[in-house]
C-alpha cells in the first residue's frame, strides 16, 4: 500500500501534466483548429490520435528503425565512457598531463558537430562508424569533465588520514577517491545518454541508410509528418527510458547517498 | 614496543605567515602530551608534521629517532578533527581500512577489527553506515580506525571538539582507561584545558600565532576512573587556572615584536 502510493505520487504529476498537454493539442490540433491559424494544410498539422494511428500502423517500420538507432547510442555512450572515465582518471593522476590536455578536451566539445558530420562520414562511409563518432565525441565530454571534478572534490583530509593508515597510491584511488566521484559521474552520464539521443539523429542526417533519423529525414522531406512526430515520439521515449535505466543502475551502487 | 616522540626548535610557515616557532618536546614511550593553546595556534598543524605528512622549515622531529618523513609517516596514525569515516564503508569496513591497506584479507581484517567493537561500546553498530551512527559514535570508530593500524605513536586532533558536553565527557572518560591500556605514545591536541590535563600526563601549552612554547605543566595523577573526583580535585583546578591564565595572557601577533 505505502509503495504504491509513494510510486503513485511520483509519477502522477508528470502523466497528467502529458495528458493536459496531449488533450489540449489534440483540441488544437483535431478540430483543425490550428492548421487553419497557420494557415496550412491539416495533414501538416497531425494531432496525437494521428501520430499513435500513424505509430501503430507502420510500427514494423519504425521498430526496426529504431532499433538500428538505439545500437549507435549504445555502443556510441559505451565508447564515451570508457573513454571519459579513462581520461579523467588520466588527467587527475597527472598534472602535467592535466595541464597540457584540458584546454584539448575543452576544444573537443567546440567542434560544431555539424561541421564535422560530413567528414566524418567521408572517412568512415555510411556504416556505424560516423555515427559513433558522432556520439562519443558529444557524450564523451559531460562524463569526462563531471568526473574529474568528483576525483578533486575529495576531503583532502581523507586522503591524508589513509596515507598514515599506509595506503599506496593506487589504494586511495580504490577506496576514496573512486567512490567519491562516482556520484559525478553518474551525473555526467545521464547528461550523457540524453544529448547521445541528438547525436545520434544528427549522425544519421549526415549520411545513412537506416535509422529513426534517416526515416525523420525522409519523412520530412515527403511532408509525411504524422510519422515525422511519431519518430520524435519513440526518440524521447528511448532517451526517457535510458536516463531512468541509469537512475536506477545510480541507486543500486550509491546505496550510502 | 613503544617508542618515543621528540623536536627540537620546530617551526614552520605557511608562506609568509608563520605559524608554529621555537617547539620543543619530549614525550616518553607510553606517555600522552596535551597540547593547548588558542585557536590558529598551530596545534593541528604540529601534528600534522609529527606525523610525517608535512615537513617542518626549522628543526628536527624523531619518532624512535627517526627524523625522515617517510620514517615518521610509517610509525606514527593520525586522527584528523573530522572524523573522515568514509560514507560508502560500514564501520567495521572503516575501522579495517588500515588492515585492508596492509594487504589482509576482508575476512582476516573485518575479524580483527571486529574483536575491539565490544570494548568500544560499538557492538551491534558493525554493519552501520557512518551517517547511522550518533556523533560519539562517530568518534568511537575513527579512534578505532586509528588505534587498529597498531602504530606506536597516535596523534589525535581535537577528538571530541565536535561533541555536546555529556558526551564529550563521557568519552574522555571512556579514553583515558583505554590509553593507559594500549601504552602507546600519543599526542592530543585540544583547546579544552580540562580535557588536556585529565587525559594526559604533560601539557604543552602554546602561545597564540606563531605558536610558541608558553608552559609545561605536568598533569595530576589520574584519581582512578571517576572523572568528576579527578577534575574537582584541588590540585587539578589549580593548574587548570594557571593554563587558563597563560592562554589568556599570551600575546596577540604584533609586528617586530620578539623577533
Amino acid at each position: 500500500m505505502k509503495a504504491a502510493g509513494h510510486t503513485a505520487r511520483i509519477w502522477l504529476p508528470p502523466l497528467v501534466l502529458v495528458l493536459v498537454l496531449l488533450g489540449l493539442w489534440q483540441l488544437a490540433a483535431g478540430t483543425g483548429f490550428l492548421a487553419d491559424r497557420l494557415g496550412l494544410d491539416d495533414f501538416l498539422v497531425p494531432s496525437p490520435a494521428q501520430v499513435a494511428e500513424v505509430l501503430w500502423q507502420d510500427r514494423g517500420l519504425i521498430a526496426d528503425n529504431a532499433a538500428v538507432t538505439l545500437v549507435e547510442i549504445l555502443a556510441g555512450f559505451a565508447v564515451a565512457l570508457l573513454l571519459g572515465l579513462a581520461v579523467a582518471t588520466l588527467l587527475h593522476f597527472s598534472d602535467l598531463v592535466r595541464r597540457a590536455s584540458y584546454p584539448v578536451v575543452v576544444a573537443s566539445q567546440t567542434i560544431p558537430i555539424i561541421v564535422i558530420a560530413p567528414i566524418l562520414v567521408v572517412w568512415f562511409g555510411y556504416g556505424i562508424g560516423p555515427k559513433l563518432a558522432v556520439i562519443a565525441l558529444i557524450c564523451f565530454f559531460p562524463i569526462a569533465v563531471n568526473t574529474l571534478d568528483g576525483l578533486r572534490s575529495v576531503d583532502p583530509d581523507s586522503v591524508r588520514m589513509m596515507r598514515t593508515l599506509y595506503a599506496s597510491r593506487s589504494q586511495i584511488f580504490r577506496r576514496v577517491e573512486a567512490p567519491a566521484a562516482l556520484p559525478y559521474a553518474f551525473s555526467g552520464a545521464k547528461i550523457a545518454v540524453a544529448v547521445a539521443v541528438i547525436g545520434a539523429v544528427f549522425g544519421e542526417w549526415v549520411g545513412s541508410e537506416r535509422g529513426l533519423g534517416h526515416l525523420m529525414l525522409q519523412d520530412n522531406a515527403q511532408l509525411m509528418t504524422a510519422r515525422l512526430f511519431a519518430s520524435v515520439a519513440v526518440l524521447s521515449l528511448i532517451a526517457i527510458v535510458l536516463f531512468s535505466l541509469i537512475g536506477l543502475v545510480e541507486r543500486a551502487l550509491l546505496r550510502w547517498r | 614496543m613503544t617508542v618515543s616522540l621528540s623536536g627540537r626548535g620546530v617551526g614552520h610557515s605557511f608562506g609568509d605567515i608563520a605559524v608554529l616557532d621555537g617547539l620543543d618536546f619530549e614525550v616518553a614511550p607510553g606517555q600522552v602530551l596535551g597540547v593547548v593553546g588558542p585557536s590558529g595556534c598551530g596545534k593541528s598543524t604540529l601534528l600534522e608534521l609529527i606525523c610525517g605528512l608535512r615537513r617542518p622549515d626549522r628543526g628536527t622531529i624523531a619518532v624512535a629517532g627517526r627524523i625522515t618523513e617517510r620514517e615518521r609517516l610509517a610509525r606514527s596514525a593520525w586522527m584528523p578533527q573530522t572524523d573522515c569515516l568514509l560514507p560508502w564503508y560500514t564501520a567495521l569496513d572503516n575501522a579495517a581500512l588500515a588492515l585492508r591497506n596492509l594487504g589482509h584479507s576482508r575476512v582476516e581484517a573485518r575479524a580483527e577489527a571486529g574483536r575491539l567493537f565490544d570494548r568500544f561500546g560499538l557492538s551491534g553498530f558493525e554493519h552501520a553506515r557512518p551517517d547511522q551512527l550518533s556523533g560519539g559514535m562517530r568518534q568511537r570508530v575513527a579512534f578505532l580506525r586509528t588505534l587498529v593500524s597498531r602504530k606506536d605513536v597516535l596523534l589525535l586532533d581535537e577528538p571530541f571538539a565536535s561533541l555536546d558536553a555529556i558526551t564529550r565527557a563521557e568519552l574522555q572518560e571512556w579514553l583515558l582507561p583505554v590509553l593507559s591500556a594500549e601504552n602507546r605514545t600519543v599526542v592530543l591536541v585540544t583547546h579544552d584545558v580540562e580535557e588536556a590535563l585529565y587525559l594526559s600526563d604533560t601539557v604543552l601549552a602554546l602561545t597564540a600565532r606563531p605558536g610558541r612554547p608558553a608552559a609545561m605543566i605536568e598533569a595530576p595523577p589520574g584519581a582512578g576512573p571517576a572523572r568528576e573526583h579527578v577534575v574537582t580535585g584541588a590540585g587539578f583546578g589549580r593548574r587548570r587556572e594557571e593554563l587558563l591564565g597563560l592562554l589568556k595572557r599570551s600575546p596577540e601577533p604584533t609586528a617586530g615584536e620578539r623577533g
